[in-house]
């Protein structure tokens, strides 16, 4: 393999195209960008010393993604953030539906209306700052699946959840999420 | 379909659908299943507006990956590099 015989080139290649969204995983789990950054440097040094055992079988993005999840997850308990937040239905009791599960409480027209605010920095902001206070389960896979834009099989393998699960995690991060944007638009 | 709810002749209602949207969008739907998924959409206001945000929603969270690496954390990385070979080349 390229990489570990000390081709330079072929390794800065892949960090310009990794290195991003390992710290950015990482960033979820840990309080600092440098303690991030850190846990993307140790995913790096195990690529390089051949540990963990990169041997082709995933791609080397969900492998490496994989070691940082493992990675910070553990630095995150070792910092207290790291809290496992389960609650039970998909979709909360919030008064939306009506019991029988009809629209009580339609939501208002406001899809269109984004759409021409989409790379607006303060809407980036507003969601980003959101994610942040995401429930760390759910943090990891709306960080994967849609910050990064990975595959639902490939999320399932980083993070060792089964599709299902990754797809409830999903379901009420972008439930959440919808629901800031909704405060913003409305607001 | 506030109101009407079965005047489609489907027999998913409004809670069903909005649940099963991410499912729907990973296509994991099983094929009758998303037959009714689709009609149900199509007929229903309030639902398609639902999904456009979810749309909306998901393009939002997407703009945050598009950012390029910082230089600096780029050469911190070739500099634990360099130490690594210097250290496998001794």
């Amino acid at each position: 393999m390229r990489l570990r015989n000390g081709d330079e080139e072929a390794f800065a290649a892949v960090v310009e195209r990794h290195h991003t969204s390992m710290v950015r995983l990482a960033r979820g789990y840990v309080r600092t960008e440098a303690v991030a950054e850190e846990v993307a440097q140790e995913a790096w040094l195990a690529l390089l010393r051949g540990l963990d055992g990169f041997e082709g079988r995933s791609s080397l993005r969900t492998w490496l993604l994989r070691i940082v999840a493992n990675r910070a997850r553990s630095a995150g308990v070792r910092e207290g953030r790291y809290l496992a937040v389960e609650d039970s239905r998909l979709e909360a009791a919030d008064g939306r539906f009506s019991q029988d599960g009809w629209w009580m409480t339609p939501p208002t027209h406001w899809a269109d209306d984004i759409v021409d605010r989409l790379t607006a920095p303060v809407l980036a902001a507003l969601v980003r700052a959101h994610i942040e206070t995401l429930p760390a389960a759910q943090r990891e896979v709306v960080t994967l699946r849609d910050v990064e834009g990975l595959s639902s099989a490939e999320v399932s393998t980083i993070l060792g959840i089964t599709a299902g699960n990754q797809r409830v995690l999903l379901h009420r991060a972008r439930a959440s999420i919808r629901r800031r944007l909704e405060e913003e638009m409305e607001g | 379909m506030t109101g009407s709810s079965s005047a489609g002749g489907h027999d998913l209602t409004c809670r069903e659908l909005v649940e099963r949207v991410t499912t729907y969008l990973d296509d994991a739907l099983e094929s009758e299943e998303r037959a009714r998924f689709e009609a149900h959409l199509a007929e229903c206001d309030p639902c398609c507006e639902h999904f456009k945000q979810i749309l909306v929603t998901r393009a939002t969270a997407r703009q945050l990956g598009d950012q390029g690496l910082d230089p600096l954390a780029k050469a911190a990385v070739m500099d634990l590099y360099h130490r690594w070979r210097g250290d496998s080349d001794a």
